[in-house]
């Protein structure tokens, strides 16, 4: 160690007493401290006990030569600088540049001249400083950056208990994400919806590391908590729009793509913002249609400025979705090239069975990349619409059950237009009835047959609009065109939601009644001809235990529902 | 990357040129180029004829300059992209905040 004065530990190794002793005074008249050698077999042991600072070592010593000492010696050193200088008589270049080849950072000649010894000597220290300095400053960028490491690790596994799995694990869905790619700013996220269908969010944030990663967070949480709640698609971009444009910073942003599949409807709706074309690609007729993005990404615009333009398409069994994030069209092979979009549309239209789409896709992106080149940071996503039996097999989501709430109560809730227009009632009624605690567990029911009939009011009720028209392609979009115009437009008219909830001996009892402004429809004829009431073309089963009843009063624009719960057995 | 930029002071606009990939390293010195001028521009043009590649670090920074000069009253246009950038500024849908050439 040196002490402040800066003074050294100097190890002069010389044959020759007289030169040892002519050394020893130069230096320590300058203050350094000594230890000496006098051979190089001497040198490496003096060097191994005492730990010296610098060495003055001479080129020619019995025993073993100066050039192989050095060699041990640096070797001893390892990473430390400890500044070897040569002492020689030898005048010639060739001998000279030998001692700095052998180890050597420098050499003195004889006779030695103090002035210029003390000067190598000031000169070294200041080298061995540096050397010191910069060690120290790599050690702790070394444990700045385990720490760092360590903190990663940390909020990933905050965010993996915040965004959990939700529903990727289910049959439909199959992608590619790398550990740790929300650290990429990469994002997925799968939540079934009460009604049975299913949301998925695809998130490219801009940046890298834990900036990345905390954007994520209040994104998964709204994502999850409002999807579980049956907000709409639009409600939850929205909603998710809001919060990052009010806590990511100016110039950070969220490319997204998020998917609403209603399994029951056959409908999907898709908003892109930012992200690159994802692709429908159909079954039966092989048709590749891309979905180009139409939004600025998420987090730039307020509220106000926000608008959401769904695309919305009919569905089939067997159709795909493939959403990605830019990784796959920037990576880049050893020529530099990128891999781009046109290649990745080339797989879709080379493609011979849909089911191997994600795997050739896959593919053709490592043989672009080459063997040496990792696709670890490719984000992909296959979404396939399931078939029916599919459906009902997919996993629901369990949720806690405490067995106290409002069993006997009473609502009577009334939307006017400009409510109608700007509100959607289903979440805040949902709400309410899963406040009662045996209807908690059927909220998914409850829900679609909620939602259904008020869509039907909605829709057919108050907005006169006829469902025959979404029966082909052009009228499906037509269809929800007219339903925005005529929403907008709106004067008159009204939903009313009147619900009522009972205990009985061995549960409960829920009734609705939904009456809407509309002039309704025959429905004792409807009744008469398919013995099963329809909604919207398609049949809801009314299999469900939960459904005592479905009854149009009136002229059909009023409809009730009964729904029974019991307790559940003990055990069971 | 190099930036470059000049300020007309008959027009008040400020024209800043990017040159080669606009990334993550041009941060400080794009930065530079719009607040560090002596007065006030009224309006700016970014010249992108040799702006070769376009990243979303790039995007942060156009928006970073649209809200220095004054958000949704602010006045920028982006000129002489090529097809590369153009398809990056399109997919954003950039074109509802700037003036995209």
């Amino acid at each position: 160690m040196e002490d402040d004065s800066g003074s050294l530990k100097i190890l002069i190794a010389d044959d020759n007493e007289t030169d040892r002793m002519i050394l020893q005074a130069i230096v320590k008249k300058q203050g350094h401290a000594v230890v000496t050698a006098s051979d190089g077999l001497e040198a490496v042991e003096r060097f191994i006990e005492d730990q010296p600072e610098l060495i003055l070592l001479d080129a020619l010593m019995p025993n073993m030569d100066g050039f192989e000492a050095a060699r041990r010696i640096k070797e001893l050193a390892g990473e430390d600088l400890v500044p070897i200088i040569f002492l020689t008589s030898l005048k010639d270049a060739e001998s000279l540049a030998k001692c700095l080849e052998a180890g050597g950072d420098d050499f003195l000649s004889k006779p030695y001249n103090r002035i210029i010894l003390q000067a190598k000597i000031n000169a070294f220290r200041r080298m061995r400083n540096m050397h010191l300095t910069l060690q120290q400053q790599r050690d702790q960028i070394v444990i700045h950056n385990e720490h760092l490491l360590h903190e990663q690790e940390t909020a990933k596994a905050v965010f993996d208990n915040v965004a959990h799995s939700g529903c990727l694990d289910s049959p439909n869905i199959k992608y590619l994400l790398s550990p740790l790619a929300v650290f990429n700013g990469d994002v997925l996220l799968a939540a079934r919806k009460p009604s049975g269908g299913m949301h998925v969010l695809l998130g490219d944030y801009t940046g890298h590391g834990l900036p990345a990663a905390i954007g994520a967070m209040p994104m998964a949480e709204i994502f999850y908590a409002l999807t579980s709640k049956g907000f709409t698609v639009e409600e939850i971009i929205k909603e998710i729009n809001s919060k990052l444009k009010n806590i990511l910073p100016t110039g950070v942003f969220c490319c997204a793509c998020m998917l609403d599949i209603e399994f029951r409807e056959r409908e999907m709706k898709v908003w892109i913002g930012g992200l690159p074309s994802c692709v429908l690609y159909r079954s039966e007729t092989e048709e590749r249609i891309e979905l180009a993005s139409n939004h600025l990404p998420l987090g730039v615009l307020s509220s106000d400025q926000f608008k959401v333009k769904m695309q919305v398409f009919e569905v089939s069994e067997g159709d795909r979705v493939f959403m990605w994030s830019d990784g796959i069209h920037e990576a880049r092979n050893d020529q530099d090239v990128m891999f781009g979009e046109d290649r990745l549309m080339d797989v879709f239209d080379q493609c011979k069975r849909p089911d191997q789409l994600f795997d050739d896709i896959q593919h053709s992106v490592e043989k672009f990349l080459g063997e040496a080149q990792r696709d670890d940071d490719i984000t992909l996503v296959e979404v396939r619409i399931p078939n029916e039996e599919e459906v009902e097999e997919l996993p629901e989501e369990t949720i806690d059950v405490s067995d106290k709430g409002p069993m006997d109560w009473f609502l009577d809730y009334r939307l006017n237009p400009m409510s109608l227009k700007y509100f959607n009632p289903l979440p805040f009624v949902l709400q309410l009835i899963t406040e009662v605690p045996g209807l908690r567990r059927c909220s998914g029911q409850v829900y679609t047959i909620l939602a259904e009939l008020f869509s039907n009011a909605l829709e057919h009720g108050v907005l006169k609009l006829d469902s025959a028209l979404k029966k082909n392609p052009q009228g499906f979009s037509e269809y929800y065109d007219l339903r925005s115009k005529r929403l907008e437009n709106l004067e008159d008219g009204f939903v009313e939601f009147q619900l009522e909830h009972i205990p009985t001996d061995t549960g409960g009892q829920l009734t609705v009644v939904i009456s809407d402004s509309g002039d309704g429809f025959d429905h004792q004829a409807k009744i008469k001809t398919d013995g099963n009431v329809q909604y919207c073309g398609r049949g809801i089963p009314l299999i469900s235990t939960l459904c005592r009843s479905i009854t149009y009063q009136g002229v059909g624009n009023k409809v009730e529902v009964v729904f029974e719960w019991h307790y559940q057995q003990t055990g069971s | 990357m190099a930036i470059v930029s000049s300020l007309d002071a008959g027009t008040g606009e400020l024209t800043i040129k990017v040159k080669g990939r606009f990334d993550f390293s041009a941060h400080q010195e794009f930065r530079d180029a719009y607040e560090k001028v002596d007065s006030v521009p009224g309006l700016y043009l970014v010249d992108m004829a040799e702006t070769t590649y376009l990243d979303s670090s790039a995007l942060g920074m156009l928006l970073l300059l649209r809200d220095h000069a004054g958000g949704d009253s602010a006045q920028i246009k982006i000129a002489n992209c090529n097809s590369d950038v153009k398809k990056i500024l399109t997919i954003s849908n950039f074109e509802q905040l700037f003036d995209i050439d």
